[in-house]
């Protein structure tokens, strides 16, 4: 047993919980915008705990739990994610009618689920994990107390979620009847082809598929978005879903045989090709910012999933750097729609008219974050694309790149309709839109790595690398 | 013999579980439904003491069949509305739902009959204390993760109840 392999997640817990005294002790009285510093602070203290356990490789509890340099790297995505949500939470914590401390402890909890599944080498430490992330997001989509909108869809969110991991428990059920195992390598030499698996194999699809949003499981994401606060669906969009891909590229990867066993890969390929389609088609006419990143994210998925499809550490380095990419360029489009909503109340596309001239900074950033998730060049989110495509034509299937072309193409134009709107359009009102000090931070960082990372993504693309291999 | 009081058993747990499952759904008493669904859990129980799964079983009677079973009851009792048909506005939509469940259910049995399962004919060794040790060694994580999560859960019933009756 090498209790220093939990390291991390013992440090994440130990904010969570730290942040849960604190809210206890600290005055009522006071205001709760410190709590969100400690909080970043402490998950940037976690941050670089994680850079040491970079080379370890190792695995304990009985190959129960691995640290290998893949989960490392996931597991700093989710930070990443987490600290900027954190920070872009910190004065919207403030509007909150009562326990504003909580929120960044529950956000520290979640965060220390999705630690655990990327982690994780068998079924039971997977699906714990995943439910202390799923239930805190319960909690946390419900947050905004009196808004009616909000509690709807942290009940539509407890009952799909719930559903979905009935099914994927089920499936997970099947697989240990089949193996008497719940570890993933073993799992990986005991499966053959039996009429059974196919239906566990399915349910797995389903289940990972809702935390990823892949079509057709993707219906409750953009109720989910709208009606949940706006840094939390910011998280939800980023976060859960990179934790969603870190598990099923290892249960698949890993964990199920593709020669003499169930051809999951055709299944995985069909319904890529289909997100990607979908989630554009779809996202062209909304009218709700919210709603419209919510289809975006959709499509999102559909290309990091393809990066499945070449089984191999290139296609694997492709989905990494894409989630960091993703997270990135998301938590800013979310950001900028959490001050405007501050500011203007409505989460309207038409309103964001004019916004170019009121506050250049949000304008440019929205604009920037948008094109990368199209995949213009020179912005990273095309580096991102380009390293995945590349990897499945490698291995000779062309069809999913021409999609994703197709499709990015369609992309920039409902990307670039809000710009539009932003840049062309008069305001309906000259006030500035404010911008606190913890968000513009969060909205000058996400601006300048989406844009570095285009042009200079050879540090990133190492370390994913790197990551990649240790599955392999 | 033996076997002949195993198989009766089971088929009458078996049919106690399922015939309850089916009450629960078509009953028109939400009520009645709530309390034969504490009785379809102690169906299971009784399967899992005929798998030697004594410990599993305990838990589940005490887990489901108490906490779990009251629980439902009262959630019932609070939100009961006089008009059942009010509390399913999609009724419409059963026919549809019901043929989606009979095809789950007809591929289901279908892949079930046609797989052979790795079975064994030694009971497997069962004790508490195995399982506990299991639980505090090789597991440790995903029980941690679990009392993490329970108190996550805790946290956030305080604040979705006593925050909505504030707000």
């Amino acid at each position: 047993m090498n209790f220093s392999l939990l390291s991390s997640e013992m440090l994440a817990a130990g904010l969570g919980t730290g942040l849960l005294i604190l809210g206890l002790i600290a005055p009522k009285t006071e205001n709760r915008r410190g709590f969100g510093y400690i909080t970043a602070f402490g998950l940037l203290a976690v941050l670089v705990a994680t850079f040491f356990q970079y080379g370890i490789n190792q695995s304990t509890f009985h190959e129960l739990w691995i640290v290998d340099d893949y989960s490392v790297f996931m597991k700093q995505v989710f930070i990443v994610a987490a600290i900027l949500v954190v920070l872009s939470a910190v004065d919207f914590v403030e509007t909150l009618p009562r326990f504003r401390g909580e929120f960044f402890a529950l956000i520290v909890y979640a965060l220390l689920g999705m630690m655990v599944m990327a982690s994780a080498n068998d079924l039971i430490t997977i699906y714990v994990g995943l439910e202390l992330m799923t239930i805190t997001f319960f909690v946390l989509v419900a947050y905004q107390l009196g808004d009616g909108r909000s509690s709807e869809a942290g009940i539509k969110y407890l009952i799909l979620g719930s559903v979905s991991s009935a099914v994927l428990l089920y499936g997970m059920s099947i697989l240990y009847g089949l193996t008497g195992t719940t570890t993933i390598p073993e799992m990986l030499t005991k499966l053959t082809w039996s009429p059974i698996l196919v239906v566990a194999i399915v349910m797995l699809i389903g289940g990972f598929g809702f935390k990823i949003s892949l079509v057709p499981f993707h219906m409750w994401s953009p109720d989910i978005y709208e009606g949940a606060p706006t840094p939390i669906t910011a998280f939800l969009a980023v976060a859960s879903k990179a934790a969603g891909f870190a598990v099923m590229v290892r249960v698949f990867l890993l964990g199920l045989p593709l020669e003499g066993a169930v051809d999951w890969m055709l299944l995985i390929s069909l319904l890529a090709g289909i997100t990607m389609v979908i989630g554009n088609v779809v996202a062209i006419p909304q009218t709700n910012i919210k709603r419209m990143l919510a289809y975006s994210s959709v499509a999102q998925a559909g290309y990091m999933i393809a990066g499945l499809m070449s089984m191999d550490a290139p296609g694997v380095k492709g989905i990494l750097f894409y989630s960091m990419i993703y997270v990135v360029a998301n938590v800013g489009a979310f950001t900028v729609a959490t001050l405007v909503r501050r500011a203007l109340d409505t989460d309207t596309i038409a309103d964001y008219a004019g916004l170019g001239q009121r506050q250049p900074l949000l304008a440019s950033t929205l604009t920037i974050c948008l094109l990368s998730l199209a995949g213009i060049p020179p912005l990273s989110g095309f580096v991102g694309k380009f390293y995945i495509f590349q990897a499945v034509m490698d291995k000779g299937i062309l069809w999913p790149a021409f999609v994703g072309f197709v499709m990015s193409m369609i992309s920039v134009y409902y990307y670039l309709n809000v710009a539009l709107y932003m840049w062309r359009d008069d305001p309906k009102d000259d006030r500035p839109v404010p911008v606190p000090g913890p968000a513009k931070l969060v909205i000058v960082l996400s601006l300048v790595v989406t844009v570095v990372l285009g042009v200079y993504p050879g540090p990133l693309g190492e370390l994913a690398t790197m990551a990649a291999k240790s599955l392999f | 013999m033996n076997d002949m009081v195993f198989a009766t058993a089971f088929y009458i747990l078996a049919g106690i579980t399922i015939l309850s499952a089916v009450g629960v759904v078509f009953l028109k008493n939400i009520v009645h439904s709530a309390f034969l669904l504490a009785l379809a859990f102690f169906g299971v129980a009784g399967i899992y003491v005929l798998l030697n799964a004594e410990f599993l079983a305990a838990v589940q009677l005490l887990v489901y069949g108490g906490a779990i079973a009251v629980l439902i009851a009262f959630g019932v009792m609070l939100i009961q509305r006089r008009d059942m048909s009010s509390s399913n506005p999609d009724a419409a939509w059963s026919p549809l739902g019901l043929g989606m469940a009979v095809m789950a259910m007809v591929v289901f049995i279908a892949a079930i009959v046609l797989t052979q399962f790795p079975v064994t004919n030694v009971a497997p060794e069962f004790s508490v204390e195995g399982l506990a040790r299991l639980l505090l060694t090789d597991y440790v994580v995903a029980f941690e993760a679990a009392a993490v999560l329970l108190l996550a859960a805790m946290v956030g019933a305080i604040i979705l109840a006593k925050g909505a009756k504030e707000a």
